[in-house]
């Protein structure tokens, strides 16, 4: 019996997934016994090509990680789709956008100016730019074109399933190539993880107070948390409850509040509405000015409660000044 | 949402009012034939509490101009602590939109009792003003999904959209 053949690619990401195929460990040698690995740039030698040769449909599965931006990732994953019977979104970015969908804060003329001008580091005296294409003596060279917004997987292919996590946990990426292979995938459009809020699992969970108040928020590294205590107890903004588990906690056994990486669980919408309500909530005061100073204490709200999911968000993207408005998307 | 260039800008608000103050103002200013704004869709909802910060972000997505939630005074709610909750998701969201380059006059909270029928007018008429001034929420257009169903990790946004605005 030939194995099925499985292809890995990256797109707007930072390695994180890839390693945590490698994080595998021996459990790689399980899900290499049972898989043909067809494609997987990162750490094997195929080209393109290889993947174009390919029947239509002929890839069991592609696992692709990383947000779109660029015309490269766009053309990339839709050549993947049309060879792939099942398209898994493998991790937060290729999900809801992750940290590189933080980047639809700013426009494009904003990051290319900051990048290539206004940086410290940079030194670029005759104000040059980026092209997509430029003509030399050997022939036209090209780069992909940079998007006008951060995309996530689903709002570019057709997805069949989605891998929670920066990065998926080990456990999670093993039960899940493990069901492809052996036919028992849920739903299409399901995520495949535990569909309760981490809080749930939380080894912390019996010291979370029935009625639990924050009077101050700290960050955490203006405090040392007592590592045995609920993390909201103790005023650090953790997104426990509005997040999906799965993780097993590890950030909580770290020492660290939940950041929300999972996303939400089936229920939400919007995770960083319902991630914004549920720490809200908790601001003990009645009184007006008071709720405001305590709300102000969070820093950065979109990048904290939007910190993994702001391309899949309800606004997708920070409102350009009127003047400046212009169709948003890819061209 | 289209626009039609021949015709001037007319804001879209989508009011959240609380079955027991706002909403019953806003019924009283009917019965008393008081004139104001016709801008402003009103849904009621048992409790200020209930607003959900996706209600609002899922208006703004639909089309909506502004978002107006209207609740009991403090220490009037009908369920004790709602209108305090109400408060508390406000003031956050409200930081968070501003971060999204959100104007604050876009979103607004306000306490108005069930005797306060001038009130209703007078914030519908004022709000509606000030986004007329403002100009249209112009959101990007958030790529479409392409997922045959929806995924149990995200419900289709469409179907809370319809409830808020139409």
């Amino acid at each position: 019996m030939t194995k099925p053949k499985v292809a890995f690619y990256w797109c707007a990401s930072c390695g994180g997934c890839e390693e945590a195929v490698v994080d595998l460990g021996e459990d790689v040698l399980t899900v290499v016994e049972a898989v043909d690995i067809a494609f997987w740039p990162v750490a094997l030698d195929f080209k393109v090509s290889d993947v174009e040769a390919l029947a239509d449909g002929e890839l069991a599965a592609a696992f692709v990680n990383g947000a779109v931006r660029t015309s490269e990732q766009q053309e990339m994953v839709e050549l993947l789709r049309r060879k792939a019977g099942t398209v898994v979104a493998f991790g937060a970015c290729a999900w809801l956008g992750g940290i590189p969908g933080l980047a639809n804060l700013s426009s494009r003329e904003s990051i290319l100016r900051h990048v290539y001008h206004e940086s410290a580091s940079v030194q670029n005296g005759d104000g040059a730019m980026p092209q997509e294409q430029i003509d030399v003596p050997e022939g036209r060279m090209t780069l992909p074109h940079f998007d006008e917004t951060v995309r996530t997987l689903d709002q570019v292919i057709d997805v069949d399933y989605y891998l929670p996590g920066c990065p998926p946990p080990v456990g999670l990426i093993t039960a899940a190539v493990m069901a492809l292979v052996e036919g028992r995938l849920p739903e299409k459009g399901s995520v495949l993880a535990p569909d309760v809020a981490l809080c749930a699992e939380c080894p912390r969970a019996e010291t979370k107070p029935e009625d639990l108040k924050v009077k101050a928020f700290k960050r955490p590294h203006e405090v040392l948390a007592d590592p045995d205590l609920c993390l909201l107890a103790q005023g650090l903004v953790c997104l426990g409850p509005a997040t999906r588990s799965g993780c097993g906690g590890a950030c909580i056994a770290a020492n660290m509040p939940c950041t929300g990486c999972m996303g939400p669980t089936s229920r939400v919408i919007d995770y960083g509405a319902k991630a914004l309500s549920a720490i809200a909530s908790l601001l003990e005061s009645q009184d007006e000015e008071e709720i405001a100073a305590l709300a102000g204490q969070i820093a950065d709200p979109v990048g904290t409660f939007y910190r993994y999911s702001l391309p899949a968000s309800l606004l997708h993207r920070r409102v350009e000044p009127a003047a400046a408005a212009r169709p948003g998307g890819a061209s | 949402m289209s626009e039609d260039a021949s015709r001037p800008f007319e804001p879209k608000i989508v009011a959240f009012f609380c079955n027991w103050c706002t909403y019953t103002a806003a019924d009283l200013a009917g019965i008393s034939r008081m004139q104001y704004a016709p801008n402003v869709r009103v849904v009621r909802l048992m409790c200020s509490g209930r607003v959900d910060p996706q209600f609002v972000l899922a208006a703004l997505h639909g089309g909506a101009d502004g978002v107006l939630i209207g609740g009991c005074h403090p220490g009037d709610c009908h369920y004790q602590e709602g209108n305090y909750n109400a408060r508390r998701r406000f003031e956050l969201l409200r930081l968070m939109l501003r971060d999204m380059g959100i104007e604050d006059e876009r979103v607004r909270l306000e306490w108005i009792s069930a005797a306060e029928a001038d009130k209703v007018q007078r914030v519908c008429n004022e709000m509606t003003e000030q986004i007329r001034a403002l100009g249209p929420l112009r959101l990007a257009p958030v790529p479409r999904r392409h997922a045959g169903k929806a995924p149990a990790g995200k419900a289709p946004a469409g179907e809370l959209v319809e409830q808020v605005t139409r």
